[in-house]
C-alpha cells in the first residue's frame, strides 16, 4: 500500500513538473526527516494499543467538527497506526515524502488520477476468485459482472437482462431454451468465446464431481447442445421459472476450458475488467480489458480493498484511501457520513431477514405459547432504533418487504410484554426460565443479543449470552442444533423454503407447511404462486417459528462524486462496469 | 512517606475507585443495565453526567458498576494467584535441590507464555465469563508470586534466625510458615498491588475482546469495545470508561511503587 501511494504521488501532478535535480533534493530531504521521525516515534507507534481504532475515532470527531480536510497528513497518521506491525522505514519515507510535498500538489488526493480509477472497500477477503467453485459472497463481490459474465445477468433492480446471450427464445411448454450468443467476444487470455465454452461451463457445473456451490441451479437441465458456433439449446426436465435468473448468478458464469482450472487465483473471464493482481489480505486489482465486446467502462482500474474493521473502513473513507464502501456494516458510523457533504449515503434493500431463531425442537420452545411470548416481548421498532441506529425494516415473517408477494405481518405478533407474561404463565412458566442465547460475531447479532436479552429478561426469560466465532456457530448452532436461541441474518433471496427442510437448525417440522411449499414449487400460474407465497408467510408467522426481527438494510457510503454503483443488493455483487466520476469541483 | 507524593496520589486514586465500587453496590444514578431507548446517545448533561450509550444506559452508572466488576475480578484473581504462587514458592525454596529445580521450571513454563495470550487461551477453552476470566488471570499471576516467594525465601534460609529455628528442631514447613512468610509479607503485598493493576488491565482486555464478563454485567473493557464504532458520534461512551481504566491502573501502579519505596530500606537510604 505505501509503495502504490508513493508511485501515485510521484507519478502524479506533484513531481511531474520538477527537474530531476529538484526531485532528488526533495527525496533526500524527506529521507532525512524520516530518520528523525522513526527514531522519535517508532516505538510509540509500534507499541500503541489498537491504534487504528483510536485514530479512526479521533478522525471522526475532528471531521464532524469540520476542522478536518482531506489531506495526506492525516493519511500519514492513519498509515502509521494501521501498518504499525510491518511499518518499515520505506513506508515512513513515502508517507513523509507525501507530507513534505503536500503544499506542492499531492495533498489534494490527486483528483485527476483518481477519476480513472475507483477503490472499493469490501469487508471480507474472498477465499478464491472463481465464482463457479465457492459459495462465499465475497467472490461475487469482486468478480461478478466485472471479470466474469453469464449468458444472462442480474441488473441493479434484480431483473434478468441479456449478457453473453444477446437474445433467447423459450418454447411454449417452458422446456426448451435457445440462446443466441454475442459475436466478437474474447476471453482475457485472447481465446475466443463460442458455444463450446457454454457447453463446457454448464457440463462442468452439473458434473457429479463439480465443485459448484449451487449445483441445484443446473439440476433441472436435461441436456445442453451446441447448434451452431453462436447458438446453444438447453432442454429442461421440467419448467423452472427461476432458470433464467439462476443463469445470471455468479455461479453460472461462462469460463473457458483453457483457464477454468486456474480461475481460483488467476480468473479469466469475458468481462470488461481483467484481473491484474491480488495482494493477499490487502487488495485485489482489476484493470480495463481493451478488447471487451460491449460498452467500455469509464474507469481504467478498480481496486477492491479489504477492510474488515468498520472503524478502519470509516477512517479510510474519510482519508480518501477508499472511494466507496457499498455494504457498510456499522450503521452507527453512517450518521457521521450523512452530515458530511463529501459523501453520499445510499440506503437500499437486501435479501437479509434478521431473525431471533428459536430451537423448535427443544423444550419449552416446542410450545407455541412460549414462542409467541418471545415474540410479544420484543419491540422491533426499539430494536431497529438502538441496534440498527434507525436502519432496517421490521418484518413479521420470513420474506423481504420489497418483494411484490410480501404481506406485512408485523401485526400478527406485536410488542406486548403483558401478553407475553400471560402466555408464559399459561404455559406453566410463570416463574420464568433460563435460555442460552448464542451470538455469532457480526455487530447486529452481538448488539442485538444484548437487546433481546434485556427484552426477554423483562418478561421473565433469563438469557445466558454466549458469544461464538463463525466456525463455532456453524458447528454448534447450525449443524449440531445445540442452542436455545440465536440471532442471525438469512441473506439468500427467496429462502422461505428453509422452513420446509427436514433437518434445518430451527427444527420446524410442520406437515401443513411442507405441503404448502410443495404446491408453491409446482405452481406455474403466477397469481396462484403469489397467493400461496402469501399463505406460506402467514403460516410461519402464526406458528411463530422464529421471532422475525428486521430486514437488514444495505447502506452504501461513497464519495459524492462517484456515480453508478448499485443502490440495492438483489444479489451480492459490486458491479463497477457503470461506475464513473462526475465532473465537479472537489 | 511525606516525601512520596506518588504514594499519596496512588492511594487516593485507589481509595476513590474502591469507594466508587462500594457505592455502586448501594446506589447508582440509574440502573446500569436498564435501557431507555428515547434517551439514547445523549451527551453529558445534568441528568446523565457522563451521557448515555446506544441503548440509553447511563454511562456514569456503568462506569461505577464497571469499577465493581474490575476490582472484584482483580481481587479474586490476584488472591488466587497469591494463594497458589506463594505456597508453591515457599515449598520450592524449602525443598531445595532437584524438587526446587523442577518446581521452578514448571512455573517458568507458565511464565513463558505471554500473560494475556494465556488468559485468552484459557477463556477460549473454558468459555467466556467473569469466573473464567478470574481463573485465567489468577493462573498467570501464580508464577509471579512463586518466583518472588522462592527468591526471597532462599536468601532467608541462610539467615541466622532460620538456622536457630532449625537447630531448635522445627521442621521445614513450620519454618516456612512461622519465620519465612512473615518476612516476605511486605514484598508480596507490594507485588500484589502491582499485579492488581495488571489484573484490572487484563479484565478490561479480556472483556474488550469478548472473553470477559458476559453482558449484561457492566465492564469497562466491554464498554470500550461497544463504543469503538460509535465514538465518532458519541465520544463520551469511550472517554469515560477509558479514563476510568487509565486512572485506576495509574493509581494502583503509583501505590505499588510508593509502597515498594516505603518498605525497602535500601531504596530509602539512597534518596
Amino acid at each position: 500500500m505505501p509503495s502504490s501511494k508513493f508511485k501515485e504521488c510521484v507519478d502524479d501532478t506533484a513531481l511531474r513538473g520538477l527537474r530531476p535535480g529538484a526531485r532528488r533534493i526533495l527525496e533526500r530531504r524527506a529521507k532525512k526527516s524520516v530518520r528523525w521521525f522513526s527514531s522519535k516515534f517508532r516505538s510509540a507507534v509500534d507499541r500503541s494499543f489498537a491504534p487504528a481504532d483510536t485514530v479512526g475515532a479521533l478522525r471522526g470527531v475532528r471531521d464532524r467538527a469540520g476542522q478536518n480536510r482531506p489531506g495526506l497528513e492525516l493519511t500519514l497518521t492513519e498509515r502509521a497506526a494501521r501498518f504499525s506491525a510491518n511499518w518499515d522505514l520505506l513506508g515512513r519515507a513515502l508517507a513523509l515524502l507525501c507530507l513534505a510535498l503536500s503544499p506542492l500538489a499531492c495533498g489534494a488526493p490527486s483528483s485527476a488520477q483518481r477519476r480513472a480509477e475507483v477503490v472499493i472497500g469490501i469487508p471480507l477477503e474472498p477465499p478464491n476468485l472463481d465464482p463457479t467453485a465457492g459459495a462465499a459472497a465475497a467472490i461475487d463481490e469482486v468478480v461478478y459482472a466485472n471479470v466474469f459474465e453469464g449468458l444472462t445477468r442480474i441488473g441493479p433492480d434484480g431483473a434478468v437482462a441479456p449478457a453473453l446471450a444477446k437474445s433467447w427464445s423459450v418454447s411454449a411448454d417452458g422446456l426448451v431454451y435457445e440462446f443466441e450468443l454475442g459475436a466478437g467476444v474474447v476471453f482475457h487470455d485472447g481465446t475466443s468465446f463460442d458455444a463450446d465454452d457454454v457447453v463446457f461451463s454448464f457440463e462442468r457445473a452439473r458434473a457429479p464431481d463439480s465443485t459448484n456451490a449451487q449445483r441445484g441451479y443446473f439440476e433441472p437441465i436435461e441436456s445442453i447442445e451446441k447448434l451452431d458456433v453462436d447458438r446453444v439449446r438447453i432442454r429442461l426436465k421440467r419448467p423452472s421459472s427461476a432458470f433464467l435468473f439462476n443463469l445470471g448468478q455468479g455461479d453460472a458464469v461462462i469460463v473457458a476450458p483453457e483457464s477454468a482450472a486456474t480461475n481460483a487465483t488467476n480468473p479469466v473471464g469475458t468481462g470488461p475488467f481483467r484481473f491484474a493482481k491480488w495482494r493477499r489480505g490487502d487488495q485485489i486489482e482489476l484493470e480495463r480489458f481493451d478488447r471487451y465486446w460491449g460498452e467500455a467502462p469509464k474507469i481504467a482500474r478498480a481496486i477492491f480493498q479489504i477492510l474488515s474493521d468498520p472503524s478502519a473502513a470509516a477512517a479510510a473513507l474519510l482519508a480518501g484511501d477508499i472511494d466507496a464502501f457499498p455494504n457498510f456494516p456499522a450503521p452507527e458510523i453512517v450518521a457521521a457520513f450523512e452530515a458530511n457533504q463529501r459523501f453520499a449515503v445510499v440506503k437500499g434493500t437486501t435479501e437479509g431477514e434478521t431473525i431471533l431463531a428459536v430451537n423448535n425442537g427443544r423444550k419449552p420452545f416446542d410450545d407455541l405459547r412460549v414462542r409467541r411470548a418471545l415474540c410479544h416481548a420484543i419491540d422491533r421498532r426499539a430494536l431497529i432504533d438502538t441496534v440498527g441506529f434507525g436502519y432496517g425494516t421490521p418484518i413479521g415473517s420470513h420474506f423481504a418487504p420489497h418483494n411484490p408477494d410480501y404481506v406485512d405481518l408485523t401485526h400478527v405478533c406485536p410488542y406486548d410484554p403483558a401478553r407475553a407474561r400471560a402466555l408464559l404463565a399459561e404455559a406453566g412458566l410463570g416463574g420464568g426460565f433460563t435460555a442460552k442465547l448464542m451470538l455469532p460475531p457480526p455487530g447486529y447479532a452481538r448488539r442485538g443479543g444484548e437487546f433481546v436479552a434485556a427484552a426477554l429478561g423483562a418478561v421473565g426469560v433469563k438469557c445466558e449470552i454466549v458469544n461464538l466465532e463463525w466456525a463455532q456457530w456453524l458447528k454448534q448452532v447450525f449443524a449440531d442444533k445445540d442452542y436455545d436461541l440465536t440471532i442471525v441474518s438469512h441473506t439468500e433471496p427467496m429462502d422461505i423454503d428453509i422452513y420446509a427442510r427436514d433437518d434445518y437448525y430451527f427444527q420446524y417440522r410442520d406437515e401443513v407447511f411442507r405441503a404448502l411449499y410443495a404446491r408453491i414449487v409446482a405452481a406455474t400460474d403466477p397469481a396462484e404462486r403469489s397467493r400461496l407465497l402469501k399463505e406460506a408467510q402467514r403460516k410461519i408467522a402464526e406458528d411463530a417459528v422464529n421471532v422475525f426481527l428486521l430486514e437488514a438494510p444495505k447502506i452504501g457510503v461513497w464519495n459524492a462524486r462517484l456515480k453508478g454503483l448499485w443502490a440495492n443488493s438483489p444479489i451480492q455483487a459490486n458491479d463497477v462496469t457503470g461506475v464513473y466520476w462526475s465532473q465537479g469541483d472537489d | 512517606m511525606s516525601r512520596s507524593p506518588g504514594l499519596l496520589v496512588g492511594a487516593g486514586l485507589t481509595l476513590f475507585f474502591a469507594l466508587l465500587a462500594l457505592a455502586s453496590l448501594l446506589w447508582t444514578p440509574f440502573d446500569p443495565t436498564a435501557f431507555d431507548v428515547p434517551a439514547r446517545l445523549q451527551a453529558p448533561s445534568a441528568a446523565h453526567w457522563f451521557g448515555t450509550d446506544h441503548f440509553g444506559r447511563d454511562v456514569l452508572s456503568n462506569v461505577m458498576a464497571g469499577a465493581r466488576t474490575s476490582i472484584s475480578v482483580a481481587i479474586v484473581a490476584v488472591g488466587l494467584g497469591m494463594a497458589i504462587g506463594v505456597p508453591f514458592g515457599l515449598f520450592a525454596a524449602a525443598a531445595g535441590g532437584a524438587v526446587d529445580e523442577w518446581a521452578m521450571r514448571a512455573s517458568d513454563i507458565v511464565f513463558a507464555f505471554p500473560a494475556l495470550i494465556l488468559a485468552i487461551l484459557l477463556t477460549a477453552v473454558l468459555g467466556p465469563g467473569a469466573l473464567n476470566a478470574v481463573i485465567a488471570i489468577g493462573v498467570f499471576n501464580a508464577p509471579v508470586f512463586a518466583r518472588l516467594a522462592r527468591g526471597s525465601a532462599l536468601s532467608l534460609w541462610r539467615r541466622e534466625f532460620v538456622l536457630a529455628a532449625r537447630v531448635a528442631g522445627k521442621g521445614r514447613a513450620r519454618i516456612s510458615v512461622e519465620h519465612i512468610l512473615p518476612n516476605i509479607g511486605d514484598l508480596v503485598i507490594v507485588q500484589g498491588t502491582i499485579q492488581f493493576s495488571l489484573g484490572v488491565l487484563a479484565e478490561a482486555g479480556l472483556s474488550y475482546v469478548g472473553l470477559g464478563a458476559a453482558p449484561p454485567t457492566p465492564s469497562w473493557g466491554r464498554m470500550l469495545a461497544e463504543s469503538q464504532t460509535i465514538a465518532a458520534i458519541a465520544p463520551w461512551t469511550a472517554i469515560f470508561p477509558g479514563l476510568a481504566i487509565v486512572l485506576c491502573v495509574l493509581g494502583l501502579n503509583l501505590l505499588g511503587d510508593g509502597l515498594r519505596d516505603a518498605f525497602d530500606p535500601k531504596l530509602r537510604a539512597r534518596r
